[in-house]
């Protein structure tokens, strides 16, 4: 600890830590650019500066950039001498000579830093007159609005993205006065991460281009916290309505998982909210709209009616739980994949009871040496990768310790990075995109991998049993993974549900359970947003569902496509055997068009749930705005005639229910919670135009709507302070009306949020699991037979984000993948098309042919999670032949 | 580098590649390696720019960076000669500003521009380190110094 002094007051403060962060957690209002909490200091834009006074008798003192000093015992600092002030007001002036004042038609205003920061330190009349440069803009892709004139040259754009997301394609151009953020030419910004840059930009360089499409002022959007519905990772959103339109969606700070940055698809998958595919009615089957109040009742008796129901991996807890509840327990079944349950019932057993803690994504980050099996992470839980790629950074923090560098001070550490990086290593089927941050690969089919994930547990520890007949080069590997993971103190093993491979998932725990360090870890990927919630509860198998049918009177389908998880003919069997087939879903898709009842339900940003995450926290979504009537949460579907039970009885319901599930009432408060008496608005104060929005169907201003199943309310009036920082909709404070208010919400800057992150863990490591002993046998490919390998894509494979058009428009088409020995073989090339015929049966399959140098011979890798690839299961084998002619399309 | 005609010459690429032998990381080479490109070309065209950023294993927007940070590169197409005249300080207070408009007069170019001709090209620069013999231009990669009015003229054989 240090006691340091900053305008005649003392403080207690950890000593060594960047001056900057201090003063900020210290409530000081300082200006700042091109320092991020995420990115540490480099000392740029000269914009925080203050004054340090060299002793008690020192009057005058100099200037110093607090992000680049150190605190030290008894520094004595001023923030407020007038000569400080000035520096900073006149820097601003400088970096501002460029800026055009176009903030009334910028989409960022409002939500600027550079606005906050203008006002903040003083700078509120242009003086400059000249002319100012201005640049051409570039096309970036559907994702980002590209505007260089507003740009103060903080670097905070190519340091994140370059940096710390590992992106190539954005740099720095030119030199002094004349630099320019943006890409070698026109194109889409390749990184999966680049949505960020919004958040990034301190102003309004990089604008969100979904936005644009239908933009609203940051006051003027109604918000509750919410959850990401795109995977299983759970990153915490905040979702932004006006007008009944889902508007955005931006990071909301939770210190354990998402931190400051999302994905992509989580950012900008939103738009299959404002769908037109979306369905609003409830309806029969001859497609005759009915009341909701007839498709109430009609729901109710089939739920009374023999009904079996089939619950989703992305509907909430509690909509499965009351689903579950109506049906019976022995007539509940998951709605997953077979394969994909057994996989989910085995993670669930590992992480319950293997003893080896499953880690948040922050803990990922501080992993010293990684092992994945079987996953390309970057495409199977995004912002995972994002996590594994800081973990790469450890060593060289460690080394910069050793050369007392502090570990803010980025541009030095960076350089360690060069010769200090801590060991990742990936097994995957094929290339993925965090191979360059990768100390050594290895291809193979999921066996192989699951072969090299037994072969280190073994070197690690010999009780683990050890595959027979690996090849040199795999041993070798093998041990020389064995060797770094050994050498860690924090170890992290990563394999998941992509691999669809449970002796891959099994090799990973056995790997996870050898290592010696105590802070070993092990994450486990799951594709969907409640997939592990639902694993937890239990249930039987879809293909138990499609035997129990004869004998059913009814079939419940919770927001499911179930053309998704089994073979079209046998959904197609199923549903014409069930003969009377309710739906509740909120968009059309294949399953919906045969329901004879459907049911409108209402997305994660209409109604409330609980979902859990890959890590085993649950965490609530908040209803963000009022569902158009009559659409409804399917909880509120299916609890009718429950009593009409309250979303936070069912909560309880569920959590009584089973054992696993107990805590999820702590997820979040309930209805009843309140601050000072009062509930949370979701409206901003600012928020204009309530008294008008609806004067073109009533001049009267009408009721607010109630909400009677949460703390918030759907106005701007409430609990003004004193909210919990995980419970703040939005993130604003006075002088802060960007993002980077969170400073002013977190115990320490970029720690926790101030009386808690968002979610409740319920799993914590206990008790230990046999080794697993299922060795497979080694990949040998067949003469003129294909292994089906089914590759998920970032913005390809989830069912939600693919229905919004910014997302679909980078979705690529669906390939099939050849190594090129095998291509030559049947005498294609790139572009050209095969014939798919699977041993299981059902139609040929026609995909266009990429040629992929690391994809194993034998193994033909498929797109998966897209309409034209559904009929495809994992490792199935197929044959091959070139078709001729035109490639449908 | 697979069935693309080859924008680099075989020589340029050697001399490239034995710049990689002295550096553990090619991107290291970057600046040598559009040297020997402008050495052979006077100019880094796009192609070239993509060309040599494939062999670096870089991705072309990090080979631009650099090639943009650094004034004694050209992106675009230069006279045999260019002309950098000095505007910074010293050389600005005894007479840049009068170096450049003889200089941009005789050649009827504006500064960045090439003269007709194809000889010239006329660009400023920031500091030769030579202020003590301000004003200073650097011709054809020859410094002159306490250029006048006559050194102008002489220089481009007026």
């Amino acid at each position: 600890m240090a006691t340091i002094e900053i305008d005649g007051v003392q403080y207690q403060v950890e000593a060594g830590e960047s001056l900057l962060p201090v003063c900020l957690a210290l409530g000081f209002d300082l200006t700042y650019f091109c320092w991020h909490p995420a990115l540490g200091s480099v000392g740029a834009c000269r914009q925080c500066a203050v004054i340090h006074y060299h002793d008690p008798e020192d009057q005058k003192g100099r200037l110093v950039m607090a992000c680049m000093t150190p605190v030290a015992d008894g520094m004595r600092l001023s923030i407020e001498a007038e000569q400080a002030r000035e520096f900073r007001r006149d820097n601003i002036e400088l970096l501002m000579i460029n800026h055009p004042h176009d903030c009334p038609v910028c989409e960022e205003g409002g939500e600027c830093h550079l606005q906050d920061m203008t006002l903040m330190s003083g700078h509120t009349t242009r003086r400059y007159r000249g002319r100012k440069r201005t640049h051409k803009n570039q096309y970036l892709g559907p994702f980002i609005n590209h505007e260089m004139n507003r740009c103060i040259a903080c670097y905070r754009c190519v340091r994140f993205y370059g940096d710390y997301a590992g992106g190539k394609d954005l740099q720095v151009f030119g030199m002094h006065n004349n630099v320019y953020f943006g890409r070698f030419e026109d194109g889409v910004l390749e990184n999966e991460f680049s949505g960020n840059l919004v958040e990034v930009c301190p102003t309004g360089v990089f604008t969100d281009r979904t936005f644009s499409a239908h933009y609203a002022r940051k006051w003027d959007l109604q918000t509750a916290p919410s959850v990401c519905a795109h995977c299983g990772l759970g990153c915490n959103t905040a979702p932004g309505e006006r007008y009944g339109e889902l508007r955005r969606v931006i990071n909301r700070y939770n210190g354990e998982v998402n931190g400051y940055f999302l994905c992509d698809r989580g950012r900008f998958g939103y738009g299959f909210v404002n769908s037109p595919d979306r369905i609003l009615k409830p309806r029969m089957h001859d497609r005759m709209d009915i009341t909701p109040e007839a498709a109430q009742q009609q729901l109710c008796d089939w739920l009374a009616d023999r009904a079996i129901g089939i619950g989703s991996p992305r509907a909430s807890l509690e909509a499965n739980f009351a689903l579950r509840s109506r049906v019976g327990e022995e007539n509940f079944f998951l709605g997953l994949g077979d394969n994909e349950q057994s996989l989910l019932e085995a993670i669930v057993e590992i992480l319950r009871h293997g003893g080896i803690r499953s880690p948040s994504l922050r803990e990922v980050e501080q992993a010293d040496a990684v092992l994945i099996l079987g996953e390309d992470v970057t495409h199977s839980a995004p912002r995972l990768a994002l996590s594994l790629r800081q973990s790469v950074r450890n060593a060289a923090f460690e080394r910069a310790r050793s050369l007392n560098i502090a570990p803010w001070l980025d541009k030095p550490v960076r350089e360690q990075q060069i010769d200090h990086r801590s060991p990742l290593f990936i097994a995957s089927v094929c290339a993925t995109r965090l191979d360059d941050a990768a100390a050594d690969t290895y291809r193979g089919s999921p066996e192989d991998i699951a072969r090299l994930g037994f072969a280190i547990a073994h070197d690690l520890d010999p009780g683990a049993p050890e595959p027979a007949g690996l090849n040199d080069d795999a041993r070798a590997l093998a041990v020389a993974i064995a060797d770094c993971l050994r050498q860690a103190r924090r170890p992290l093993v990563v394999a998941g549900t992509a691999s669809a491979s449970h002796a891959v998932i099994e090799a990973a725990y056995n790997v996870a359970k050898a290592l010696p360090a105590k802070d070993r870890q092990l994450t486990f990927t799951v594709p969907e947003c409640n997939s592990l919630g639902l694993a937890m509860m239990g249930g039987r198998r879809l293909r138990q569902a499609f035997e129990a049918v004869r004998d059913a009177g009814r079939v419940i389908i919770l927001e499911n496509d179930l053309y998704r998880r089994a073979p079209a003919w046998e959904v197609d069997a199923f549903l014409q055997a069930a003969g009377r087939v309710a739906v509740i879903d909120c968009l059309s898709s294949k399953t919906a068009e045969k329901a004879a009842l459907l049911l409108p339900a209402a997305t994660f940003a209409e109604t409330d749930g609980t979902l859990v995450n890959n890590e085993g926290r649950a965490q609530r979504y908040f209803q963000v705005y009022p569902a158009p009537e009559p659409v409804r949460g399917s909880w509120q579907w299916l609890s009718a005639g429950m009593d009409n039970l309250s979303f936070d009885a069912l909560t309880a319901a569920c959590a009584e229910a089973f054992p696993a599930l107990t805590a999820i009432t702590q997820a979040a408060p309930g209805a009843g919670f309140t601050v000072d008496g009062m509930k949370i608005p979701r409206q901003p104060r600012r928020y204009s135009g309530r008294t008008a929005m609806e004067a073109h169907i009533n001049i009267s201003e009408p009721q607010r709507p109630v909400d009677p199943e949460t703390p918030f309310t759907f106005s701007m009036e409430g609990a003004a302070a004193d909210v919990p920082a995980a419970l703040e909709p939005i993130i604003w404070a006075p002088g802060w009306n960007s993002n980077q208010a969170v400073n002013k919400f977190q115990d320490g800057i970029g720690g926790h949020l101030r009386g808690g992150d968002y979610g409740i863990r319920l799993i914590e490591a206990s008790g230990a699991l046999d080794w697993f002993n299922a060795i497979p046998d080694a990949f040998k490919p067949v003469k003129s037979q294909w292994r089906i390998i089914l590759l998920p894509h970032i913005f390809g494979s989830e069912e939600l984000s693919l229905r919004s058009p910014p997302l679909a428009e980078r979705s690529p088409s669906p390939l099939a993948m050849l190594n090129p020995s095998d291509a030559s073989a049947l005498a294609v090339q790139a572009g050209d098309s095969v014939e798919i015929s699977c041993f299981s049966g059902g139609p040929i399959v026609v995909l266009p042919v990429s040629i992929e140098p690391s994809l194993p011979a034998g193994l033909l890798g498929i797109t998966a999670g897209r309409q034209e690839t559904q009929r495809f299961r994992q490792s199935e084998p197929a044959t091959l032949k070139k078709a001729l002619g035109e490639v449908p399309s | 580098m697979t069935g693309k005609p080859a924008v680099l010459t075989s020589v340029e690429i050697e001399e490239i590649t034995a710049e990689m032998s002295h550096y553990a990381d090619k991107a290291a080479v970057s600046i040598e390696a559009l040297k020997i490109v402008q050495k052979y070309r006077r100019w880094v065209s796009d192609e070239c720019l993509v060309a040599v950023a494939e062999l670096l294993g870089i991705s072309p927007a990090q080979l631009e960076g650099v090639a943009t940070f650094y004034n004694l590169i050209y992106r675009q197409p230069v006279g045999r000669s260019v002309i950098h005249y000095c505007n910074s300080v010293s050389c600005w207070m005894l007479g840049a500003e009068q170096v450049r408009e003889r200089l941009c007069r005789h050649l009827n170019v504006e500064p960045g521009e090439m003269s007709a001709d194809g000889e010239y090209t006329v660009l400023p620069i920031v500091c030769l380190g030579a202020c003590d013999h301000a004003p200073v231009v650097l011709v054809g990669g020859q410094l002159r110094l306490d250029v006048t009015d006559d050194t102008v003229d002489e220089m481009l054989g007026r």
